[in-house]
């Protein structure tokens, strides 16, 4: 993969979501977003609720299809997909963090974050010694066998950071990711996030925190399902192209 | 490659109902019971027919069975004239027709059978006095035990000689050895000559004929000879106060044929000779090969019954799992929204959840297997009821338990498949 930094990874062009409540009862929860996200880039999302960040994210993350508008994700317009290549989409090139952990409570630590590969059919033994690598990455070597419910809430993220990045996908779609920790904590997770941008991971990030929000690149706030403002963060570095996180 | 997923998959359903033990054992115990009954059922089913049968068997398929019955016309007329001498019955020349007209013929044992007591000193036993030919133990199944049986000398001076089963050698003798010595039947004396066996007997054989009131293994069996000078023809029968006078020449023939498959055609052919001599309807023919074919009939229908008591408990074991796969897919809608975004396709959840439910139902089934080969044994012994555990039983309960997993398991599977992954994400 040859990575420049002003290739578009993402790119949403007039992009509408409107839920029908029967009758004529219409929300118009996204009305004709315009958005470009460069690959390397780290971009969050705020907004007061109702703003359509939701609808964002989940558009954004392919659990959803838009009323109208186009959704190009690499070089695919995933918009128009059906459910079971969405699901593919979301397999290969999407890591998803969420705010509440999300990990099997039945599966170890090194079996959640194999979730995502046993999906695509991949053979698990094979890619056994890359999902330790991914748990060390974060931290957690020592805790392969355990359930989540033996781990803290910052350790069990750290699990859903190292799955996240297990499919190397194009795009890693943290949603509140420190929602449930504590400030400490949380800023070991996101400091854990701003590693893996530096090593070339694009990063879009939903959240009302601003203090989180002011570790990315560029920071977009919306509006009754508008982007109201962009704020280009001008202290922190854009990374260059030899930065790019090895992945074996 | 498939495979290998397939196999993860189920390890991945084992793991997740280990998490909750209790409530998989619960669920699982609809399915074991399921199991197990629909195996001890037909193995008990199996086992009385198989009973049934080899009472028939022991009867003889090659015979064909005459009886005298009272006539029903005569019973009535006897009501209203006591005393009168009733002729009824098969004749000593049915037998010789029988034995010359019908083809196929190998043997016929014409026999007498006279209830009365037997003496011995001071103990009286009642029981059936057998008049019959030496060539008995060949036609019906007898197993000499001691001595001799009946001979064709003792016919032809028709000799006081008597043979007795085991049975009533143990009640008449039960400290001596009751060879040479005599008996007392009626006003005679028979010197006993031998013991025999009825073979395939069994044990409980006794108790079980004492409340048919056919005591099996308590005959006395002397020359038809001596039967018929002894008793003679005319047969006096006391009961309550009044008293019948019988004249019946033989009470059963039986006709030995040659082959098995002369049994069905010869039938009719004797019901024809003996309605020619016999205008008033006095006798009766069993063929035990059609009572054994009925018997086969019988049994599918109870197989049948027993069968579907069965089922209907693997259905509400069936209705058991789905119930608690029903609770389980909405307990872990979140983990399917996560299973979904982490790229899972509806199908995946659905093998997931259909996987999960199988491996309830067999793992219930198999259990169900051991449990149900199990009592019959149990049964077995408890009630000395005879079991007889069938492989295609066995084969029949697990493949239902299996069929009840995937029927049952479709509808939770496919309701967790079509869950919204985003309503399920936000799932608490």
């Amino acid at each position: 993969m040859t990575a420049s930094p002003h290739e578009l990874m993402l790119r949403i062009v007039g992009l509408r979501k409107t839920y029908e409540l029967g009758g004529d009862n219409r929300v118009h929860a996204l009305c004709g977003v315009n958005l470009n996200v460069e690959r390397g880039c780290y971009l969050a999302i705020m907004g007061p609720s109702g703003s359509g960040k939701s609808t964002m994210l989940n558009l954004l993350g392919c659990l959803d299809r838009p009323t109208a508008g186009q959704y190009f994700l690499g070089d695919e317009d995933v918009s128009r997909m059906d459910d079971d290549e969405l699901s593919e989409v979301r397999g290969q090139r999407i890591g998803f963090i969420f705010q509440s952990y999300n990990l099997i409570a039945q599966l170890t630590v090194l079996e959640n974050i194999q979730v995502p590969l046993f999906y695509q059919g991949r053979n698990l033994k094979e890619s056994h010694d890359r999902c330790v690598e991914l748990a060390s990455l974060v931290g957690l070597a020592d805790r392969l066998d355990h359930r989540p419910n033996q781990l803290s809430g910052g350790q069990q993220q750290r699990v859903a950071v190292a799955r996240s990045l297990v499919n190397d996908p194009l795009m890693i779609l943290a949603d509140e990711p420190t929602g449930n920790l504590d400030s400490k904590t949380g800023a070991e997770v996101l400091d854990l996030i701003d590693r893996l941008n530096r090593g070339g991971k694009t990063i879009v990030l939903v959240t009302h925190d601003d203090r989180v929000a002011s570790r990315a690149h560029r920071i977009i706030h919306m509006k009754d399902g508008l982007i109201d403002r962009e704020v280009v963060n001008r202290q922190i570095e854009q990374p260059g192209p030899a930065a790019v996180l090895q992945n074996s | 490659m498939l495979t290998v997923q397939f196999l993860s998959t189920v390890r991945l359903g084992v793991k997740s109902l280990m998490l909750h033990k209790l409530r998989s054992m619960l669920t699982m115990l609809g399915i074991i019971f399921g199991v197990c009954s629909v195996i001890a059922m037909l193995a008990i089913g199996e086992g009385a027919s198989y009973e049934a049968q080899e009472a028939i068997k022991r009867l003889g398929s090659n015979n064909i069975l005459i009886n005298s019955i009272k006539p029903p016309e005569d019973t009535k007329q006897s009501g209203a004239g006591r005393g009168m001498m009733l002729d009824y019955g098969l004749t000593y020349k049915d037998g010789s027709r029988i034995q010359t007209t019908i083809p196929g013929v190998k043997r016929v044992l014409p026999m007498r059978i006279i209830r009365e007591n037997v003496r011995f000193n001071r103990s009286e036993v009642p029981c059936q006095v057998i008049g019959t030919l030496p060539f008995y133990t060949e036609v019906v199944g007898l197993e000499v035990v001691r001595g001799r049986f009946l001979s064709h000398v003792d016919e032809v001076h028709a000799n006081n000689v008597c043979v007795l089963t085991v049975g009533l050698a143990q009640r008449l003798f039960p400290y001596e050895d009751p060879l040479q010595h005599s008996v007392k039947v009626d006003a005679f004396y028979y010197r006993v000559i031998g013991l025999v066996r009825e073979t395939g007997t069994a044990e409980q054989r006794p108790q079980k004929a004492k409340t048919e009131g056919e005591p099996i293994d308590n005959n006395l069996y002397i020359p038809l000879a001596t039967s018929r000078t002894r008793f003679g023809e005319v047969l006096m029968r006391r009961s309550a106060g009044s008293f019948e006078v019988e004249r019946v020449e033989l009470h059963r023939i039986t006709v030995q044929m040659e082959d098995v498959s002369a049994v069905e055609t010869a039938d009719p052919q004797i019901k024809t000779v003996l309605s020619r001599f016999h205008d008033k309807n006095d006798f009766e023919v069993i063929v035990p090969l059609q009572l054994l074919r009925q018997a086969e009939r019988t049994k599918q229908i109870f197989n049948i019954v027993l069968g579907s008591i069965a089922a209907i408990s693997l259905l509400v074991g069936g209705i058991g799992i789905m119930n608690i796969m029903l609770a389980t897919v909405t307990e872990r809608t979140r983990e399917i929204g996560v299973r979904r975004a982490l790229g899972a396709k509806k199908r995946d959840i659905t093998t997931q959840f259909l996987v999960e439910t199988v491996v309830l139902s067999v793992g219930g089934g198999l259990i169900g297997v051991v449990v149900g080969i199990l009592t019959p044994f149990v049964v077995s012994h408890l009630t000395e009821m005879k079991t007889i555990i069938t492989v295609w039983s066995v084969f029949l309960a697990f493949g239902i338990s299996g069929a009840v997993g995937i029927i049952f398991g479709l509808y939770p599977a496919n309701a967790a498949a079509s869950l919204d992954p985003i309503e399920a994400l936000r799932h608490e």
